[in-house]
């Protein structure tokens, strides 16, 4: 049996930076990281760009080769965690190797949700969300005459543009009044939506697929308003979940992802959880929710590894604040914070129809909310910092809409300089 | 020892919003002045100007969030590089990124962000306030740590002692090749000399009398370079020594031009031996023999001002230094070394005692900085060649109150006594700069 003082388990940014912040405090401890993908680490995030051509396969790696001998880890690649018995401190990978472990862990991350249409076991489909899947994505965007995507989410928006770019019939279909639904408005969206539609995309909005029948070609998609669309390429892309299989049997508290405190703890001795696996605490209700985000995973994984590694420097997690950038042919949209609208909140909004940018601010009690940006630049990690310090910004809310940029640089100056 | 960077400092209070600098970064990375494409953003807010600058953090955020690893931080420089390559535009680094340090270009759309343009910053040159300073004190700490320390560990100095810290760094900088004379006083006391028939000095080092301590120094320099051997002949006394009766010897050997550098370590009395009064002790000043009690106030008379008299030596170099201002230093001292092989060097060196003034063990630093920035201490440096100027200008001194309070032995001041603390402030100021201005127009 295999023996690690640290076991990390995952390889994507929550499990990196768990790395990293235990070697700063502990540049001896015997640390393994096990990964069921087959390379060196790269992100989800960059999948789009890898489809599209803007960044080669091998220049994605997130870490050089020599990295992990350097930091005395154990790289142990092309297996994953089949189960965990936590009440011995153990767990066993697919290789049937078990790993003995003083602290644990899990930056498993999530894999894509398929949604469950009749038929979809029947016909030919891609998903996105390592880069194997977006190597052979790649090469049937290259083929594809008529794509059809489910889901208006990011990954589906992406691969969408690549389509369209590529030449192919393009149509996307979301179950919501929009996409982007998670991050954005409907005006907001509705900038998007334009620039898809006036670059030959079809967007079937508030539309759900009912069947899917195999055809010679690849799939024939039923909509539920009787609307049939045959396809060459088919795209999941409605959600990411985790697979937490590997808990069976464990007395490891989950609900949608494994559930943690504010310093990434689960409820089981020695084993923390981080990423895209995690449940963790809402900056805004409190409640513990999945916030499936990259700033989210490396600042989770931060703060798991400072406190497997002992280092009193941990600070608890300040809680998910929803951020998101996201660049459309050639124009960008940056999310940061909530966009609802409880009680006793105001929203700010400020449009340019010519220069089709859109600004949307959300306050409540003078404090901000949200900040929803299309074509409209602002730092969005200064925005993040007046979420979170709660800073009073009632007397600056018309500065703040006016010019959202310099605003929140001066208070930058002023408060965290 | 962890690498040190140098980074670029802005102090808002001296910028007057000339944009200078935005225009020259913008040129010298657009190829135009158009300043929207700085990567430095100085901009005014309330009746004052800050920055929004890359901090090129130690721990950067930007590098976490990046999901295409066009983002990196060069181990060497300290530099967060940018692969424009790698980039694929998702402005995420904005996101993760505090401190408004990387936004797109106004133009190109990309990212971008200060890149300390290879060293030589083109906003700092061109800075005319001295709001922006390139500071590479780092460049020191880099390098002594790779320099062997001439001293062993565990001297048996008081905790938080300047003269400690003092001697190691200037010793790292003299090399071994040196022979150290070290007069009664804290720096043998804390066994640099010895005890029990060992040394706590990596080279040959001797323990004169108080009184003659430049004249067998220059003497053992002159022998060994009869013999031809090339070494730097190197004082390390108190004030008490060089000002008190050690003060005929050491005005001779400069008088004569000896070839040795002279380094006083000034903590403006005897602290060795139970914290007397000396002839650099200042007015007003508690110690064992300036009492403070219904009739005695602390000391009567004003400091002697050595380091001028040595200018009226015209030794080879002549300067003033301040631990708080490492990098002045460690040039003087590069200096006074190379003014050591053809004459007589000086080096005056402000060194607050935590024990004998009375201030608590980790405030050593902010006492010594803060008699600089109240011009209570000034540093400047004199060559017969040069004459003398100012190394680091004050123009706008703190109230010398705020040096006085922050150490014990000042605390009884009444306020007659702080006028005249404060006047003195004043007129030695005033005779160094009639000195900088007469020395220079020659």
């Amino acid at each position: 049996m295999v023996h690690a003082q640290y076991l990390v388990v995952g390889s994507s940014h929550a499990a990196l930076e768990a790395v990293s912040a235990i070697r700063m405090h502990d540049p001896e401890g015997s640390l393994a990281l096990v990964t069921r993908d087959s390379r060196l680490p790269y992100s989800p995030t960059v999948l789009p760009y890898v489809v599209s051509g803007r960044s080669a396969a091998d220049k994605v790696y997130l870490r050089a080769p020599d990295y992990f001998s350097g930091q005395r880890v154990a790289y142990m690649a092309d297996r994953g965690l089949t189960k965990l018995y936590p009440e011995r401190n153990a767990a066993t990978m697919s290789d049937g190797v078990e790993i003995a472990y003083d602290k644990l862990l899990l930056a498993t991350g999530a894999s894509p949700a398929i949604p469950p249409i009749p038929g979809i076991d029947l016909v030919p489909y891609h998903v996105l969300r390592t880069l194997d899947d977006a190597l052979k994505l790649k090469a049937a965007v290259a083929a594809s005459r008529r794509a059809v995507v489910l889901g208006g989410g990011l990954v589906g928006m992406h691969a969408a543009e690549n389509l369209v770019k590529g030449g192919a019939d393009v149509t996307i279909v979301e179950m919501q009044p929009h996409v982007l639904s998670a991050y954005f408005d409907g005006v907001a969206a509705g900038l998007i939506e334009r620039a898809f539609v006036e670059n030959g995309a079809r967007l079937l909005t508030g539309r759900r697929v009912v069947k899917l029948s195999p055809v010679a070609t690849g799939a024939m998609v039923h909509l539920d308003d009787g609307e049939m669309v045959e396809t060459d390429l088919l795209l999941t892309a409605t959600g990411v979940k985790p697979d937490m299989r590997y808990l069976a049997g464990s007395s490891v508290a989950h609900d949608a992802g494994i559930l943690v405190d504010d310093y990434m703890r689960t409820n089981v001795a020695n084993v923390w959880a981080a990423g895209d696996c995690a449940q963790a605490r809402d900056f805004f209700g409190g409640r513990l929710v999945m916030n499936a985000i990259l700033p989210d995973a490396a600042e989770q994984g931060r703060i798991a590894g400072m406190a497997m590694a002992g280092d009193p420097g941990v600070k608890a997690y300040a809680g998910g604040v929803p951020l998101n950038t996201y660049n459309f042919f050639g124009r960008h949209a940056i999310a940061v914070g909530i966009g609802a609208m409880p009680a006793g909140s105001e929203e700010r909004v400020r449009q340019d129809e010519v220069r089709r940018s859109y600004l949307r601010v959300v306050v409540k009690d003078g404090r901000l909310q949200g900040i929803f940006g299309v074509n409209e630049f602002f730092d969005g990690g200064v925005m993040r910092q007046l979420i979170l310090r709660r800073v009073d910004l009632s007397d600056a809310l018309d500065r703040l809409v006016a010019d959202p940029l310099t605003t929140g640089r001066q208070f930058m100056s002023r408060l965290w300089k | 020892m962890g690498q040190s960077y140098a980074t670029i400092a802005f102090d808002a209070a001296k910028c007057d919003g000339c944009l200078k600098c935005m225009s020259a970064c913008a040129l010298a990375k657009t190829g135009a002045d158009d300043i929207a494409r700085a990567r430095i953003q100085v901009m005014p807010t309330n009746f004052r100007f800050e920055l929004a600058m890359c901090r090129q953090c130690g721990d950067p955020k930007c590098v976490t969030v990046c999901p295409a690893g066009a983002l990196a931080k060069d181990g060497e420089s300290g530099v967060i590089a940018w692969d424009g390559d790698r980039c694929v535009d998702c402005l995420l680094c904005t996101v993760g990124c505090a401190y408004a340090g990387i936004a797109p270009d106004a133009v190109d759309g990309r990212v971008a962000k200060c890149d300390m343009c290879d060293g030589a910053p083109a906003c700092v040159s061109v800075c005319p306030t001295g709001a922006l300073r390139h500071v590479t004190s780092a460049r020191i700490y880099n390098e002594v740590g790779d320099w062997e320390d001439m001293f062993a560990p565990g001297l048996a100095g008081c905790q938080g002692c300047n003269t400690e810290l003092l001697m190691r760094h200037t010793m790292r900088r003299v090399g071994p090749d040196a022979v150290l004379a070290t007069p009664p006083g804290c720096v043998p006391g804390m066994g640099s000399v010895g005890y029990n028939g060992l040394t706590g000095t990596k080279v040959p080092v001797f323990h004169p009398l108080l009184t003659n301590t430049a004249a067998m120094l220059a003497g053992v320099k002159r022998q060994l370079k009869r013999k031809g051997r090339e070494v730097t002949a190197m004082a390390i006394a108190g004030d008490g020594g060089a000002s008190d009766v050690g003060f005929q010897s050491l005005s001779g050997a400069a008088e004569r031009g000896e070839e040795v550098l002279f380094m006083v370590v000034d903590n403006e009395g005897y602290m060795n031996t139970g914290m007397q009064r000396s002839s650099c002790t200042p007015y007003g000043a508690w110690t064992s023999t300036t009492p403070v009690g219904r009739e005695s106030k602390g000391k009567t008379q004003d400091a002697k001002n050595l380091p001028l008299l040595m200018v009226n030596h015209r030794c080879a170099y002549v300067a003033t230094a301040s631990t708080a201002f490492m990098e002045d230093l460690y040039g003087k001292l590069d200096k006074a070394i190379a003014a050591s092989k053809h004459g007589f060097a000086y080096l005056h060196v402000y060194s607050p005692c935590t024990t004998g003034w009375r201030f608590p063990t980790d405030q050593n630093m902010e006492v010594a900085r803060k008699a600089v920035e109240t011009n209570f201490v000034m540093l400047w440096e004199f060559s017969p060649g040069d004459g003398l100027h100012f190394t680091h200008p004050v123009d706008a001194p703190l109230p010398v109150t705020e040096y006085l309070k922050a150490m014990g032995r000042f605390r009884h001041l009444d306020e007659e006594q702080v006028r005249h603390i404060q006047a003195k402030v004043e007129e030695n100021r005033a005779i160094i700069e009639q000195i900088a201005t007469k020395s220079n127009v020659a």
